[in-house]
């Protein structure tokens, strides 16, 4: 049967990962935000303000690698000032992200106006290009799908890797994984939890706004309003459907970007019969049943949301 | 004694600390000096300020005025920088908190060593650590297994993780807050044999306690803390409990008498009854008791053996799966708080200020809450505030809750008077049937004697009471049987007079009755 083909396509699986990619970034920020503790809704904002600040810099002349550094100087930015207000303020996470998310937006759309008063229609930048990675790209059919990507994919599958080795090899994921858990124990050991929190949100900001330049260096090479589309409140999902484990972040990611893809694939092939919008849905409720499946077992940081205040218990 | 040491054999010396929390003084310019390989015992009451003046030793509270000076490895005594944890941690100093700080998600090997790497290290170095604490563990006879995930280990096996995190760090000076707490007494027994070990190796150890069988069996020297002052710095050998105790409290103690009483007719059955608990094990397995009108049945147990899901049980918080549970003879509808409350069922919580009243409501309204519906305190569903007022001042003056007045909020009362305030609530209905959880935990001596009277004379007045205590010397005190929670499985009760603390000890562990033949521990 023609639909289930699409599944053994590689062109279904090349798309799958390119849709999956400013996910596995935002994801593993999110991750590496609520591992310390701190719950991050500016992912949206950061996202777009990472979309918008990547693409315009390599307008202005900068080459792309540096695009992407400043996005992440960015979202660094933005998660500095997160931190500031959710650790030693001990404010609501919950209201200060969006807030952020409000903030980092119209930031977002208001510098994008002001240096680009009157461009008729959104203006290209010159991209990163796929290119195949020798060796890998030539195992069959996952070679192809996952190996001959942009520079930014590749760079967001070594990112949970090396998330992952950083979180449970060295003293400072240690440090991180017991800050989100029980910073009382953290800081009887002499841990600055105050320190260690802001650092993970302005480290985790930074691959969020990274996965938002994604978007706009490597998949549609322009900036326009609302093209982040609730790309942010997702990755906040995969995290708790990924147990908050890097490794299974980057497989919901790619779960995610399979349903897109094969939603966009059952539009041209049973189109007109049934509404497009149904389609459109099918990823969100795919999404929402996974979630209640695999969060049934989710062992939540402890101290996810809990204000750490020094001296008081 | 020892007096004629040189000087340079104290490890510690606190001079003039004072704490001020508002418009409470914590700690009143107090003195403190610790010897080379001595255990001292810091003795006061809850609210003493034992535990402030550790936390300002440690760096986690800032002093307002005074100095701490720890001995360099050298041994000469010199001042440690305040407010900074991981100064103290540098100095040698090891705290042992009553609430453990572990991290759960993490193993007990990880728990240790974090930390104790530089954070930018880029690996963590599992091997060496691994042998230094296989070396430490070796030496101190506190075994642990470093794999598993601390959140499945049991309470001892938490604190000797705790003590060898202190140890591993190199911890020359060891302060324990309230060790034995969560402890049976052959657990406790152990640590103090573990403590004499590590002194006879150059530790130094701080003993917070408010049990004076305890510091008298253990320290060698006493500290007594009362209202945040240093009321005596003696000879462990030179003083005995009766003498500490009137020190600690600053008077001499009521002693609580429980005269025999014949018990009545049987007043609440349980019989096989089964509660859930979480991952599909039973909090409570096919338990079946008695309780009889005059009487007061204790259940010892250390905590999370299904004390919890005893006391929802009959609190109506929880239905049980199994089993039937009558009242007066008579089946009753459980599930049910309102039910139990409206069944004659007196409820005095174990969380009193999460469970037992509403922290931000008036003293009046809590006072309210279980007959607020009731003719007496509504009248066309519209509260009669006046009414409930009244009532509410009548119940402070009989219970003697100290507090501005009914209108004062609830969680701005100490301890002890928000446990006044519950007993008001729950005595004035004349219940039949008592549940009363860890009825005196936190609350000072005064306070704890009230508490006693006021259940011994629900008892006289003819109530049935349960109580659940890990309080063995509270339980024995108080109750007329005593039977034993062990991960779910309720012992048969046993004569008060017929058990000792000892048989208590090994049946809260598991065993039977009887000792084993081994004794491992």
């Amino acid at each position: 049967m023609e639909i289930v083909e699409i599944l053994f396509t590689v062109s279904f699986w090349a798309a799958a990962t390119r849709i999956a990619t400013p996910l596995i970034f935002g994801t593993l920020g999110e991750l590496i935000c609520e591992r310390a503790g701190v719950l991050n809704l500016g992912i949206e904002g950061i996202m777009t303000a990472g979309a918008m600040a990547g693409w315009m810099a390599v307008y202005q002349g900068a080459d792309l690698w540096t695009g992407v550094v400043f996005a992440f100087a960015i979202g660094m930015i933005f998660g500095f000032i997160h931190g500031l207000f959710t650790v030693p303020l001990g404010l609501s996470q919950h209201v200060t992200g969006l807030g952020l998310t409000l903030l980092a937006t119209s930031l977002a759309y208001f510098t994008y106006r002001m240096i680009l008063p009157d461009v008729p229609s959104p203006p290209r930048i010159e991209a990163f290009q796929p290119f195949a990675i020798p060796i890998l790209s030539e195992i069959p059919f996952i070679g192809p799908a996952l190996f001959k990507q942009t520079a930014l994919t590749y760079l967001a599958f070594v990112s949970v890797a090396v998330v992952g080795l950083v979180l449970y090899k060295t003293p400072l994921g240690l440090a991180l994984r017991a800050v989100g858990e029980n910073p009382a124990a953290a800081e009887a050991q002499g841990i600055d939890v105050y320190v260690m929190r802001i650092g993970a949100v302005m480290i985790g900001s930074g691959f969020m706004a990274i996965g938002g330049a994604f978007l706009t260096m490597s998949a549609f090479n322009a900036f326009f309003f609302e093209m982040i589309a609730g790309r942010g409140w997702i990755c906040i999902a995969l995290v708790v459907f990924a147990s908050w484990r890097p490794g299974k972040a980057l497989l919901g990611a790619l779960l995610f970007g399979a349903f897109d893809a094969f939603q966009v694939r059952l539009q041209q092939a049973l189109g007109g019969d049934i509404p497009y919008q149904i389609f459109l849905m099918l990823p969100y409720a795919f999404s929402i049943l996974a979630l209640i499946v695999m969060s049934r077992r989710a062992a939540y940081p402890k101290a996810l949301m809990v204000p750490y205040r020094k001296g008081e218990r | 004694m020892k007096d004629n040491r040189a000087p340079e054999d104290f490890v510690l010396r606190l001079r003039g600390i004072t704490k001020r929390f508002g418009a409470l003084l914590a700690n009143d310019a107090i003195d403190l000096e610790l010897r080379r390989g001595a255990i001292l015992a810091l003795l006061g009451e809850n609210g003493a300020g034992k535990t402030t003046l550790m936390n300002i030793l440690f760096g986690h509270y800032l002093a307002d005025r005074g100095e701490v000076l720890v001995a360099g490895l050298g041994g000469g005594l010199a001042p440690l920088r305040a407010g900074s944890p991981s100064a103290a941690l540098d100095a040698g100093i090891g705290m042992v908190h009553q609430h453990f700080t572990l991290a759960d998600n993490l193993s007990a090997f990880e728990n240790i060593i974090l930390g104790t790497q530089s954070l930018f290290r880029p690996w963590l170095d599992r091997g060496s650590a691994r042998r230094k604490l296989e070396k430490l563990m070796a030496g101190s006879g506190l075994n642990v297994d470093l794999d598993a995930a601390v959140g499945v280990l049991s309470v001892g096996e938490r604190q000797r993780i705790e003590i060898l995190k202190a140890l591993y760090r190199g911890a020359r000076i060891l302060i324990l807050d309230e060790p034995t707490a969560v402890l049976t007494p052959q657990e406790a027994e152990r640590l103090f044999e573990t403590l004499r070990r590590l002194v006879a190796q150059g530790l130094s150890i701080v003993f917070i306690s408010h049990k004076l069988a305890e510091v008298m069996a253990v320290s060698q020297r006493v500290v007594v803390l009362r209202k945040g002052k240093v009321v005596a710095d003696l000879a462990t050998a030179e003083t005995d409990a009766a003498h500490l105790a009137e020190t600690m409290v600053g008077r001499a103690i009521p002693k609580t008498v429980r005269t025999a009483m014949a018990p009545g007719a049987v007043i609440l059955e349980l019989d096989k009854v089964r509660v859930a608990g979480v991952h599909g094990r039973p909090a409570l397995k096919d338990a079946s008791l008695s309780l009889r009108a005059h009487e007061i049945l204790g259940i010892a147990g250390v905590s999370g053996n299904g004390q919890v899901a005893l006391s929802n049980l009959i609190c109506g918080l929880q239905a049980p799966e199994g089993g039937a549970v009558s009242l007066h003879g008579q089946a009753v509808a459980l599930g049910s708080p309102a039910g139990m409350v409206a069944a004659g069922v007196g409820r005095i919580p174990e969380d009193r200020l999460h469970d037992g009243v509403v922290g931000d409501m008036a003293v009046w309204e809590n006072l309210a809450l279980e007959d607020y519906r009731k003719p007496a305190f509504s009248r066309a569903s519209f509260l009669r505030r006046d009414a409930a007022r009244a009532h509410a001042r009548q119940s402070i003056e009989d219970f003697d809750v100290r507090c501005p007045g009914p209108e004062a909020a609830t969680r701005l009362l100490s301890g002890g008077n928000v446990q006044k305030l519950i007993l008001a609530r729950v005595l004035t209905r004349a219940p039949m049937v008592i549940l009363a959880n860890q009825p005196s935990r936190g609350l000072d001596i005064g306070a704890v004697t009230e508490v006693h009277r006021r259940l011994l004379d629900a008892r006289a007045r003819g109530a049935g009471i349960i109580l659940i205590s890990e309080d063995l010397d509270e339980l024995l005190a108080l109750s007329d049987r005593v039977a034993v929670l062990h991960r779910g499985v309720l012992s048969a009760s046993m004569a008060t007079e017929e058990v000792t603390i000892r048989q208590l000890g090994l049946m809260m562990a598991g065993h039977d009755r009887q000792e084993p033949a081994h004794d491992a521990a």
